[in-house]
């Protein structure tokens, strides 16, 4: 078990916006959380984070992004803790053709080639998020969390990333509003409405239509 | 309410707390000028008025085509001093949160160039080490300070995203580092400027910087030469943003080391004599620690010390300060127009720059010492070259603040733009300012003591030349405590009127 939460409030300063939250997460599950925008997806993404042990790799819906460094150099930061202080810092201020050469591929795949070297401060908004991608599959590890990962994404793209994510990571906890995507990469779907978990069910059982609730008003 | 309080309620219109303290502060002005010493006590001041514009409009540059090796050590000064203290201050800044070393920075930065130099004077003798190290402790100091509010100020996202296990190091240099270093740069060359100036003051104590041979072309009277080297000084800083690139700077400090000149070699006897024996307190040094004797002379020595001499001295800093500063706020408030664009045309605002670029890039020190030789020794010259300095300072500031100011389109123009409109709004941004230059103002009355104000550092350069190290050391740690005490008290005030600035582009 990954993940756990046992009927618990979540929010922050004590001002909860989930109410009694039970959810578990186990290796190799992959799980879209789906619900209108402010349902508290970033919340319980959040606790989960904090809760979590072992490598778990993040991608924030804000990418978290080193503006005045290239992309190159965020991507490399998702590997900072495979090399000793002094390659991180010679990689710094001189990129090794060993760490380009584990940067590029990943970096390729999202469509990032030709903006290795440029400052993620001057890419679009879809760029940064790509960037932040990237970083995250440069990091690897047992989990990750993403935040809205596709959200600055056309839908060729969007597939082109998820796969990318189910393919380095095994567990996948990802927030997302696409119904459709969700239903295509995850295993599992769990719907949050009206401060608390109203759908938790394998991705298989469940159908496009059985989600529309989730985005209708209050019941 | 009484009768007499209905009246005043009606009468007294409420004043805000900025404008309260303002007049508090103008109170206090005018109380200290009434026993401060403002004569004019040269017999003809405007004779060698005449004769030093004389040669400001005849500058005579084939003297200094000879000294061309004057600017050169100058600038080797600066960016040797400069750069130590600012690598020695951004390592400080990453341990800026443990106590000791916040105060540590607090006295370095609280002691002025001039008594480090003077201090390393007598360890060091007349070595170039005295100069760097004049300038790179009090630099460390400020820039240990500033550097720490920058990094704390900037809460980088990307921190929070790093692996587990990314390292302290790499983590700062990757995550925290990259987005604050433009801020950090900016404040490194603003500070290169600062250490040019202090660089070229340090030669007033015969280090080979400008300021010595600036004291030797005046005391000839060789004005003439003053303003060529003046003039060759103002066109370095005005220029440096052409000649201090990114690219040369590594070029220059491998080459500024060796620029430096010889001097005296250091005596390693003079540095142990100067710790264990000179500066302690003369009734130490004379009887055993075990007499009882010994400590009642302390105590009269202390005692002797206070009421004679740091009393009267930081009686006289404390006027000059607050008359000083007063002065520095009005000039601010009457020079800023010049450069903006809210009140005058290019044509205006280019002398408007001229004038403000060579009032602030002329050291305090250097200003007064032209006014001491015009009107001679009296609280004056200190006055007029502090507030002439640090208001042009604050008018820059200001100016460049105003321009942001967006008006309505059909606002008044002049004086009723002047009085509703701008000051109005630039006044918080004032006060900070102003605030923010208080302790450097007091920190600079000090050392104008030098010059034979009887401020502290009258008191500190008698004892010197006495060779009475033991109570130049004791007024200069007297000094420090006064001025971290104004730093404390102008954060307080600034907290209280809840004034902000970037306190980068002042101290």
């Amino acid at each position: 078990m990954l993940f756990r939460l046992a009927n618990e409030d979540l929010g922050y300063d004590g001002d909860a916006v989930l109410h009694g939250i039970s959810v578990s997460v186990s290796r190799g599950e992959r799980v879209a959380l789906v619900g209108k925008s402010g349902a508290g997806k970033s919340t319980l993404l959040s606790v989960l984070r904090e809760r979590a042990g072992g490598d778990i790799a993040l991608i924030p819906q804000d990418p978290g992004l080193v503006r005045s460094l290239s992309v190159f150099h965020n991507v490399y930061m998702g590997g900072l803790h495979r090399h000793s202080t002094a390659y991180n810092l010679l990689n710094l201020v001189w990129p090794q053709a060993k760490a380009q050469a584990e940067v590029r591929p990943i970096v390729k795949r999202l469509g990032l080639a030709d903006k290795l070297f440029e400052r993620t401060g001057e890419l679009s908004g879809g760029q940064q998020q790509r960037t932040a991608v990237c970083r995250a599959l440069m990091q690897g590890g047992d989990a990750v969390l993403a935040d809205e990962p596709v959200s600055a994404a056309d839908s060729h793209q969007s597939r082109v990333i998820l796969s990318a994510i189910n393919e380095v990571f095994d567990t996948v906890i990802i927030a997302m509003h696409d119904v459709d995507l969700a239903l295509e990469f995850s295993t599992r779907i769990i719907g949050i409405k009206d401060a608390g978990i109203a759908l938790d069910a394998p991705a298989e059982q469940v159908s496009r239509a059985d989600l529309d609730f989730l985005y209708g008003g209050e019941t | 309410m009484t009768a007499l309080e209905v009246v005043f309620a009606s009468a007294v219109p409420r004043y805000s707390a900025a404008v309260k303290t303002s007049l508090g502060f103008v109170a206090v002005a005018a109380v200290c000028l009434l026993f401060s010493d403002i004569a004019i006590t040269t017999l003809d001041p405007w004779t060698e008025l005449r004769r030093m514009a004389w040669g400001v409009l005849t500058p005579d540059f084939t003297a200094v085509a000879g000294l061309g090796m004057v600017i050169v050590q100058t600038i080797a000064f600066a960016l040797t001093g400069v750069a130590l203290g600012a690598i020695a201050g951004f390592m400080l800044a990453n341990v800026f949160h443990v106590g000791p070393v916040r105060w540590a920075c607090a006295a370095a930065r609280a002691v002025h160039e001039l008594f480090w130099a003077l201090i390393f004077l007598q360890m060091l003798g007349l070595s170039p080490l005295t100069g760097v190290l004049a300038i790179a402790i009090p630099y460390a100091g400020i820039c240990a300070k500033v550097y720490a509010e920058i990094l704390e100020e900037a809460e980088p996202p990307a921190v929070r995203v790093l692996p587990n296990g990314a390292g302290m190091v790499s983590a700062f240099f990757f995550a925290r580092l990259p987005d604050v270093w433009v801020h950090i740069k900016s404040y490194t060359s603003y500070r290169f400027e600062c250490g040019l100036r202090s660089s070229a003051v340090l030669g007033f104590v015969g280090l080979p910087t400008v300021g010595f041979y600036l004291e030797t072309a005046f005391s000839e009277g060789n004005y003439s030469e003053a303003a060529a080297l003046m003039i060759i000084f103002y066109v370095l800083i005005a220029t440096l943003r052409f000649w201090m690139r990114p690219k040369l700077i590594g070029i220059y400090m491998l080459a500024a080391p060796f620029l430096l000149g010889g001097g005296a070699a250091i005596e390693m006897t003079n540095i142990v004599r100067f710790l264990s024996q000179d500066i302690v307190p003369a009734p130490l040094r004379a009887g055993g620690l075990a007499d009882a004797g010994t400590w009642a002379a302390l105590g009269d020595w202390v005692s002797m010390m206070l009421t004679d001499q740091a009393l009267p001295g930081i009686v006289a800093t404390f006027l000059l300060t607050q008359v000083a500063l007063v002065a520095t706020g009005v000039l601010a408030l009457a020079l800023f127009p010049l450069i903006s664009r809210k009140f005058f045309g290019r044509a205006g605002r280019t002398v408007g720059h001229v004038f403000l670029v060579v009032v602030r890039s002329t050291p305090e020190f250097i200003l007064a010492y032209i006014f001491l030789q015009l009107w001679g020794p009296s609280m004056l010259p200190a006055i007029v070259a502090l507030s002439l300095h640090n208001g042009a300072i604050i008018a820059h500031l200001l100016g460049r603040y105003s321009d942001e100011v967006h008006l309505r389109p059909d606002s008044p123009g002049g004086l009723t733009l002047y009085g509703f409109e701008i000051v109005p709004r630039i006044y918080g941004q004032f006060l900070a300012f102003l605030f923010y230059r208080w302790e450097v103002i007091m920190r600079e009355t000090a050392i104008l003591g030098i010059l034979g104000i009887a401020t502290l550092g009258f008191f500190v350069d008698s004892a010197l030349a006495d060779i009475r190290l033991d109570r130049a050391i004791f007024l200069i740690i007297v000094t420090a405590f006064l001025n971290m005490g104004i730093d404390a008290l102008s954060r307080h005030i600034r907290r209280r009127l809840r004034l902000g600035a970037e306190a980068g582009s002042v101290q």
